[in-house]
């Protein structure tokens, strides 16, 4: 019947209803949409849009999996819905961290006041695997390091929003914001027409206009290109989207030479100067002249261009030191010292394992813990203690003990849920947020953002790799 | 244009118009076998010799039978020429160019892919002619959207020289192979029989219609003359040599009647043999050794195009290293 009669938000804070079952307002005109809806409609309208997410290729590549390596990347048609009031305080919330943070990355490759002055220890910084010293003295173009951000927000069993972590390096998903909100008015136009929403669909000429703002005003037309490990990236899909909707080449390493001091790309009628590289391969990957040496996914000699001012790369290498969730820490601290405010949108409580206090109780509590990795991502590398055996926790603290550095721990949130279709009725599902922020000639957050959901019964990792799905946005627009 | 996206336009475009001559071959042949005075024996081998893989097939399956050679070319995945084989490539060379090409073409593309993975095999052997029909018009609306959608400008241009080679190839193949098995049945000259032979020859092509037109009645040597020398059937092998030229040279530039790389070059040698060739002499000297001696010079037409556009140019004193696509 699909109706969402007999939903229980079971005790979690739900994003659609409150505890006693009533909509939000917000979206009680979306629920009285929904409940008029014929028997068998909803349930229809879903197979429609996973038929069309297969159609129009949009999948992801599982690293691995066996069977066939495409897979869609699962949506729910039942929006997300953010007031106006609570959007423009986390919209505030972020442009105030970018900020932040673009000062901070900055500071750490040049004068390091921010450590001389003790306010984050030299150590955090210079120890973090992310730390690159081939960037130090480095000067980006305009003065910007992290132009594309993806920072992840969750609320907790109480309603508080927190930051959860930044992904200055490659962050995916905007594609799916854009592809979601396109699927939604083809699936299922009815529910559009009864408030006003924030648009999604100006991303790609935003980014585009970031981009070209980042070359020396002497370049008349300048050259864009989206650099992409290739096709079997499991962002693949996200690579070619974005290029193609900017109008910009997508290359690989291997159509890219340095010649005569400026990057080339190679085409049909011999070589082509690029101007802006937006690079959806990481740091290591760069130039192997550099970095890794091993990699064949980037362009020998890159940097030494990059250093002469002839290519603007984005996101600048060595951004993601303050990706560390060592450092991400201290962003309420790096937001006091640079803006001299209060943090807007707060950071998860953390705890640092190389803190002798800090380390003893993650080790007495790590059965309550979510414990993760400095300087892993996409849900690998971390352990959530409440659903962890006791050898995987025993295993943890033997990693931690050998190298607490490498860890931090945060409470275990009761990740705020939504309704989520489930074979004919509704089901709460754990979700999260990831806004995407551009930073150019000024910052600009995409009004929502993408929201995963895990749709395990139960589990709190959203991860696409991870059996995660997601639903399209809505910001609504303020009625005043 | 990028060397690596050209390079996929041109065998997104031959991969899908090779999927497509295979469903419309073995399409009309199922139908020919059909027609077949009783106690002939059923002519698979020739099939299969058109695709020029029959060592392949041999060495996998042997005996050639109605549900081999179906399977061969239709769903066997280590057949690179198999449609479901083709098909596959086409789809992974415009996933690498999906920002190039519009996304309706990469749609249709990719539905087409789907549709053949979807589609059990018992199906196609009880209604093979529903199932190579659909095969037939998903590339005709490929194709449409190619030219309809896409700006024609160098990529589009890649994308006819890489079908228009493709289509030379596989009339020329066809009447090859034909040929060759008809010419033999001198008892059969003038009669229903022979006529439906020559007609299945032509509806191979699908040049049966156009041919009457220009023809009316069917003699070998007007078939022949049509399907390679027609100056106004697309898939005559003149024609698609002649528009292939013109892509040539759009996208280097350089006017007709001359050249400035080895592509051109050839092509134009070899369309100029087509044009001024006539039928009988053709016939007189051995039409196998004239189609022989015409596929090795497309080949080096490839070879060429590959040299001049696709592979990597190296920079101060670096080797070269790169791999064309099959042919």
């Amino acid at each position: 019947m699909a109706r969402f009669d007999g939903y229980n938000t079971e005790g979690f804070f739900d994003e659609m209803f409150s505890p006693d079952g009533k909509a939000r307002p917000a979206v009680q005109m979306l629920v009285e949409r929904i409940a008029n809806f014929p028997n068998g409609e909803l349930i229809r309208r879903q197979i429609t849009s996973e038929y069309a997410l297969l159609r129009m290729g949009i999948t992801f590549n599982v690293y691995a999996d066996e069977q066939g390596v495409e897979r869609i990347f699962p949506f729910d048609l039942i929006p997300r819905i953010i007031d106006a009031a609570e959007w423009e305080w986390i919209e505030r919330g972020l442009k105030q961290r970018i900020q932040a943070l673009n000062l901070f990355i900055d500071d750490v490759y040049h004068e390091q006041k921010i450590i001389k002055d003790g306010v984050v220890p030299a150590e955090v910084v210079l120890s973090s695997e992310r730390y690159l010293e081939q960037c130090i003295g480095l000067d980006p173009p305009r003065g910007i390091w992290c132009h594309i951000t993806g920072t992840d927000l969750v609320r907790d069993g109480d309603g508080q929003i927190y930051v959860l972590e930044d992904n200055l390096g490659c962050p995916s998903g905007v594609s799916y914001v854009v592809e979601n909100r396109q699927l939604m008015k083809r699936t299922f136009p009815q529910l559009f027409g009864m408030s006003q929403i924030e648009p999604v669909e100006d991303y790609p000429s935003r980014l585009l206009d970031m981009l070209q703002y980042l070359v020396s005003d002497r370049v008349l037309s300048p050259e864009v290109a989206l650099l992409t490990p290739g096709i079997y990236n499991s962002a693949y899909f996200e690579h070619s989207f974005l290029a193609q909707q900017m109008g910009v080449e997508l290359v690989e390493g291997r159509d890219l030479v340095i010649m005569d001091g400026y990057v080339h790309m190679r085409t049909t009628k011999g070589f082509e100067r690029v101007d802006v590289i937006y690079r959806r391969i990481n740091d290591d990957f760069l130039d192997p002249e550099v970095f890794n040496p091993e990699s064949l996914l980037g362009v020998p000699g890159l940097m030494e261009v990059y250093k002469s001012g002839r290519i603007a790369l984005i996101n600048a290498p060595g951004t993601c030191v303050a990706d560390d969730k060592v450092v991400c820490a201290y962003v309420p601290q790096i937001i006091k010292y640079y803006l001299d405010q209060d943090i807007i949108v707060p950071n998860v409580p953390t705890y640092m394992c190389w803190e002798d206090d800090d380390r003893k109780y993650v080790l007495e509590h790590i059965d309550e813990l979510v414990v993760k990795e400095a300087n892993q991502s996409g849900g690998y590398g971390m352990l959530i203690g409440p659903h962890a055996t006791r050898a995987e926790h025993e295993d943890f603290a033997d990693r931690i003990k050998a190298n607490p550095r490498n860890y931090i721990a945060q409470p275990t949130l009761a990740l705020s849920r939504v309704p989520v279709l489930i074979d004919d009725h509704f089901e709460g599902r754990h979700v999260d947020l990831r806004p995407f922020i551009l930073y150019g000639e000024d910052i600009y957050v995409l009004p929502g953002g993408l929201t995963r959901v895990a749709l395990k019964k139960g589990s709190l990792v959203v991860n696409s790799s991870q059996g995660g799905g997601s639903k399209d946005t809505w910001v609504l627009s303020d009625p005043t | 244009m990028l060397s690596r996206v050209a390079e996929s336009m041109y065998w997104m475009s031959r991969y899908i118009e090779r999927a497509e001559n295979v469903a419309r071959f073995v399409d009309v042949n199922l139908q020919l076998i059909l027609d077949q005075p009783i106690g002939m024996q059923a002519q698979w081998e020739p099939l299969v010799a058109t695709t020029g893989d029959d060592e392949e097939f041999e060495k996998r399956y042997g005996e050639t039978s109605r549900e081999s050679v179906i399977k061969f070319l239709t769903f066997d995945t280590e057949n690179p020429n198999s449609i479901i084989s083709c098909l596959r490539a086409a789809r992974e060379n415009a996933r690498s160019i999906r920002e190039n090409i519009s996304s309706e073409m990469w749609e249709q593309l990719n539905d087409a892919y789907l549709m053949v993975t979807e589609t059990p095999e018992e199906w196609v052997m009880t209604e093979p002619h529903q199932f190579f029909t659909d095969i037939k018009v998903a590339s005709h609306l490929f194709m449409g959207q190619t030219d309809n959608i896409m700006s024609h400008s160098e990529g589009w241009h890649f994308c006819q020289l890489g079908r228009l080679i493709e289509r030379a190839d596989k009339t020329s193949r066809i009447v090859d192979v034909k040929y060759f098995i008809l010419l033999p049945s001198v008892g059969d000259v003038n009669t229903p029989f022979d006529d439906i032979q020559w007609g299945a020859l032509l509806h191979s092509a699908s040049a049966f219609e156009m041919y009457r037109r220009t023809y009316g009645l069917i003699s070998p040597n007007n078939v022949v003359a049509f399907l390679l020398l027609d100056r106004e059937f697309p898939r005559s092998v003149l024609y698609c040599l002649s528009k292939a030229e013109e892509s040539l040279h759009a996208i280097s530039g350089t006017p007709l009647e001359s050249f400035s790389n080895s592509a051109e070059q050839g092509l134009g040698q070899l369309r100029s043999e087509f044009a001024y060739a006539q039928v009988d002499q053709i016939l007189r000297t051995g039409l196998h050794e004239f189609l022989d001696a015409f596929q090795t010079k497309l080949n080096d037409v490839g070879d060429n195009i590959y040299k001049t556009f696709f592979a990597l140019r190296p920079v101060n004193g670096e080797s070269s290293q790169t791999q064309s696509q099959m042919q």
